[in-house]
């Protein structure tokens, strides 16, 4: 079922099209990569999704709803969940309050409880707690809860991202670049945390540039290039079509990639 | 009990023990008026260290609500007949609607924008006391009448030593609460990214307003007992070096920290009276201080001994 819809997206940055028509659907319970070569528009593309871009045409149905043109406060109410390629922690707060602040939707937020500091409240602060802790744990983080966040290493900060993005309890996860700059190690770890996201029934959206990862853990494939779809389809259909690997390596690597 | 439960019972506790105690060492009414005027000043930047030091958000005209509250306390017995509490609280409540109503086109501006357009609000609010002379008596100032309730007239700087504390101690408990809460951890998310912030659902702008109104209230309801504790108000309350005063003393207190703006504010309030003993150099003493708190407690006094004592304990 699709959880997620975009239909003719298009953008232009002073006249560049960083995006054209560009269509796509994810699944609940499916990952769907989106590849491509450096400035094909994928970071473009999770961008007007998760609303933080205005697409200048196109629009975007979240669970059959369409939801173009909504701020990403009200997207993420409506369960759409993302990471960021450059990370965008809250390095003045620990780690556990970066995930709590995930569940900033699911906490009911009566200002003037809060002010008084009711028993309401301070019950809300433990659950998110939990659940915060819970999440930790799932992303191999619990024993640093109470870290400051600015003490993790890159790869945890990664995962840390990803468990705040999980507070949220979201039908879609966006992931950007979720394995950049990690070690073989902690990709493995990101590689289990993904397939046990789709497992649980979550649209998992993920741009990656580690291929090996892509073909192990994606259902499908979406290459971009320049703002359009080259491609759509299985893993090794992808990976097989000449026009991607030309897009990838250029004629002369195709050339190569045949005498291979 | 979680580490932010223990620090709010440390950060109460401590103030309650310290409001008890002052009294004792220092028993004169000029000492209790100098301390008096120390919790008024904690409060208005209590407020501030919600809005700057929380949030992110800065404001130069801070002056400008703590005007409207002294004002209101002065202006609605002499020009209304009301009584001086209610006029009080009729101007905080005044600050708070303000704050919404200016709030929500000024704060979509950041940095440096925000910083003038604030300044602006603060020098329009003095620019309005100083000029409606037939209403605020103008440069000139105005009196406000004793506090009265029922039937027992609040004087002696011992009541208003306890009075002032006692709001003190309420407004840092509100404080700390905030701060402990979702919409605390809302407002200090998007102080370090608004992006990450709105994705995670947090409406960004409904926030900032939020913060903006609760300072705007923090600051008024601290200009109302200035009025009360003077009883007299000069446009003096509502000048650009009042904005500024506030703004330093959660700087130098730790910004993000709110047992700072309370040291901060006592800092600056009680540095001055013991620098009367320079006479004329005493400015010059007062900003020379200030220069090397920020430059060897450079996160304010606060959160530097704090990780200066974090420190030595390690080693």
């Amino acid at each position: 079922m699709s959880r997620l819809r975009g239909e003719g997206l298009s953008i232009a940055f002073g006249g560049v099209r960083a995006l054209d028509g560009v269509s796509f659907s994810a699944n609940a319970g499916e990952v769907l990569a989106i590849i491509g070569p450096n400035g094909a528009g994928k970071t473009t593309l999770f961008n007007i999704v998760s609303g933080l871009y205005r697409a200048q045409a196109g629009r975007v149905f979240l669970d059959g709803r369409d939801v173009t043109g909504l701020p990403p406060h009200a997207l993420a109410a409506l369960g759409l969940a993302r990471t960021f390629q450059n990370l965008q922690i809250f390095f003045r707060m620990s780690v556990l309050e970066n995930v709590m602040v995930g569940r900033h939707l699911k906490e009911r937020r009566r200002l003037f409880a809060e002010l008084l500091g009711l028993p309401s409240v301070l019950r809300e602060n433990r659950e998110s707690r939990r659940r915060a802790l819970a999440l930790l744990a799932f992303v191999g983080l619990a024993d640093r809860a109470e870290d400051p966040a600015q003490s993790l290493p890159y790869g945890a900060l990664k995962r840390l991202e990803i468990a705040r993005a999980l507070a949220s309890e979201p039908k879609v996860l966006m992931l950007d670049e979720p394995a950049a700059g990690c070690n073989p190690v902690e990709t493995e770890e990101i590689d289990r945390l993904v397939l046990a996201l789709a497992r649980a029934g979550i649209a998992v959206v993920l741009v990656e540039h580690d291929m090996k990862l892509v073909m192990r853990i994606s259902d499908r494939v979406l290459v971009l290039d320049r703002g359009r779809v080259l491609a759509e389809g299985r893993p090794q259909e992808v990976r097989a079509d000449p026009r991607v690997i030309e897009a990838y390596l250029g004629r002369h690597g195709l050339q190569t990639a045949h005498a291979a | 009990m979680t580490p932010a439960t223990r620090s709010k019972i440390a950060l109460l506790g401590t103030l309650a023990v310290l409001l008890l105690v002052v009294p004792l060492l220092f028993p004169s009414a000029f000492h209790l008026r100098v301390a008096a005027l120390v919790w008024i000043n904690a409060i208005a930047a209590l407020g501030l260290a919600l809005l700057m030091g929380l949030a992110g958000q800065v404001s130069l005209g801070h002056a400008g609500f703590l005007a409207i509250g002294a004002y209101a306390t002065a202006l609605g017995p002499r020009h209304l007949g009301l009584d001086p509490l209610l006029s009080m609280l009729a101007g905080v409540f005044a600050a708070g609607i303000l704050a919404f109503l200016v709030g929500r086109p000024i704060l979509r501006l950041k940095g440096h924008y925000l910083a003038v357009a604030t300044l602006g609000l603060g020098i329009l609010v003095h620019l309005v006391v100083v000029s409606e002379v037939a209403i605020t008596g103008g440069p000139d100032g105005i009196q406000v009448p004793r506090l009265v309730l029922f039937g027992w007239r609040v004087v002696g700087p011992e009541i208003w030593y306890a009075i002032t504390g006692v709001v003190l101690l309420l407004a840092t408990w509100i404080a700390l609460n905030l701060e402990d809460s979702s919409t605390g951890r809302a407002l200090r998310a998007l102080h370090d990214s608004e992006i990450a912030a709105a994705v995670a659902g947090i409406d960004v702008a409904r926030h900032k307003l939020l913060v903006f109104v609760v300072a705007a209230v923090y600051a008024a309801l601290a200009g109302g007992l200035l009025a009360l504790l003077n009883r007299f108000v000069t446009p003096d309350v509502a000048s650009f070096l009042r904005s500024i005063e506030l703004v330093t003393m959660v700087v130098i207190g730790g910004m993000g920290s709110i047992a700072g703006a309370i040291v901060g504010a006592a800092l600056l309030t009680v540095l001055p009276q013991l620098l009367t003993f320079f006479h004329d150099y005493e400015h010059a003493v007062l900003g020379l201080a200030i220069v090397l708190f920020m430059v060897f407690l450079r996160q304010g006094i606060v959160p530097g001994l704090a990780g200066l004592f974090a420190r030595g304990r390690r080693a």
